[in-house]
């Protein structure tokens, strides 16, 4: 059987105007897409795990493959909504448990 | 060890102090400790100035030139008034005599070509040896991977790709800066390894240049600034009547 790796990211919202989660999913996917096509978008297996508005913080899953792909498409994000925003990836695991570990470790600043 | 960051070209105003503490600050919040700002010939205080803001914020500073000749020998005399005075020497090459001459001069640290003007696309295998051969590294601006949207981020990303090959190919140094002065376009040094691998510059290579290439730069600049080197590998241990 074959074993699909997945893998998650912290994202840190960097803003200085509220942003709604179907804003950033939006922005994440135009950008996936924009930059590696419907193609590449369609391999990227997105979705969001959890959306904490107060904290500025995102957690996105994507496939390990796809990893480097997600992190560039995320780099490449200006603006929301034509608000101005930079997403910085705050950490990568393997598991949610995992993934909080190391966001106590290395708090969001 | 652990890798030392730096990004060698944050484009803030030093004259407004306001902006440039924040900059520094955010500077350190990303994870970078060594960053670089550009100055004009004529700043002694202003770096003095600068430097002391970046210890505060426990982030190393490198003073910057950014030469924009527009002769071979408008470089040259600029070379000579500058070299001495600044630890980073970047050219921007706008024409291709002077990219050749920048390119075969010791003096000079950083290559920089302009790149929304695609035409000039100075930076082909004879640019790369010459550089090969002087140490001069090829610096890279993600602001307009950044900026840039559709049909000219496609241009420039070709062109990018095929610079980045050239100068892997005759083992020119890489160096990644962000070239930004928005805070908001900073971005982590990860990420902009990470943007590097739209122009197949990807794994160690990227971050290689965003930590290993320019950290050595400085380092080797400073060494050579400092009153104690004679020549490469050659360096004052002692003075006195008793050597």
């Amino acid at each position: 059987m074959k074993i699909v790796k997945r893998r998650y990211l912290a994202v840190s919202i960097d803003s200085h105007e509220a942003l709604g989660s179907r804003d950033f999913m939006d922005a994440v996917w135009g950008a996936v897409s924009r930059l590696f096509g419907e193609y590449g978008a369609s391999q990227a297996g997105l979705s969001l795990i959890d959306y904490d508005e107060t904290k500025k913080l995102v957690i996105i899953r994507t496939w390990h493959k796809t990893l480097e792909m997600v992190r560039t498409a995320l780099a490449s994000i200006t603006q929301i909504g034509k608000k101005p925003v930079a997403l910085h990836v705050l950490a990568v695991s393997g598991t949610i448990k995992a993934l909080h570990k190391r966001l106590d470790e290395k708090p969001v600043s | 060890m652990k890798r030392v960051y730096a990004d060698l070209h944050l484009c803030t105003d030093c004259d407004r102090m306001e902006q440039f503490s924040g900059v520094v600050s955010k500077a350190s919040k990303l994870g970078y400790r060594l960053i670089a700002v550009p100055f004009r010939k004529s700043s002694e205080e202003q770096i003095r100035w600068a430097r002391e803001t970046c210890e505060k914020t426990g982030i190393d500073f490198a003073s910057r030139v950014d030469l924009r000749p527009r002769t071979p020998e408008e470089l040259i005399n600029s070379l000579r008034k500058v070299r001495r005075r600044f630890e980073i020497v970047s050219v921007m090459c706008e024409t291709k005599g002077v990219a050749r001459q920048a390119a075969k001069d010791r003096r000079v640290d950083l290559l920089n070509f302009p790149q929304p003007d695609f035409h000039r696309g100075f930076f082909d295998a004879a640019e790369a040896e010459l550089a090969s051969n002087c140490l001069a590294s090829l610096e890279i601006d993600v602001k307009p991977l950044l900026t840039l949207e559709g049909p000219a981020r496609i241009r420039l990303l070709s062109n990018l790709r095929r610079e980045a090959a050239t100068a892997r190919e005759f083992h020119v140094p890489i160096v990644i800066s962000s070239g930004v002065s928005d805070e908001m376009l900073m971005r982590r040094p990860r990420e902009l390894a990470s943007l590097a691998s739209l122009f197949d510059l990807s794994g160690v290579y990227a971050r290689e240049a965003v930590s290993k290439n320019p950290a050595a730069m400085v380092k080797r600049n400073r060494e050579k600034l400092g009153s104690k080197f004679v020549a490469p590998g050659i360096r004052i241990i002692r003075k006195g009547k008793t050597c």
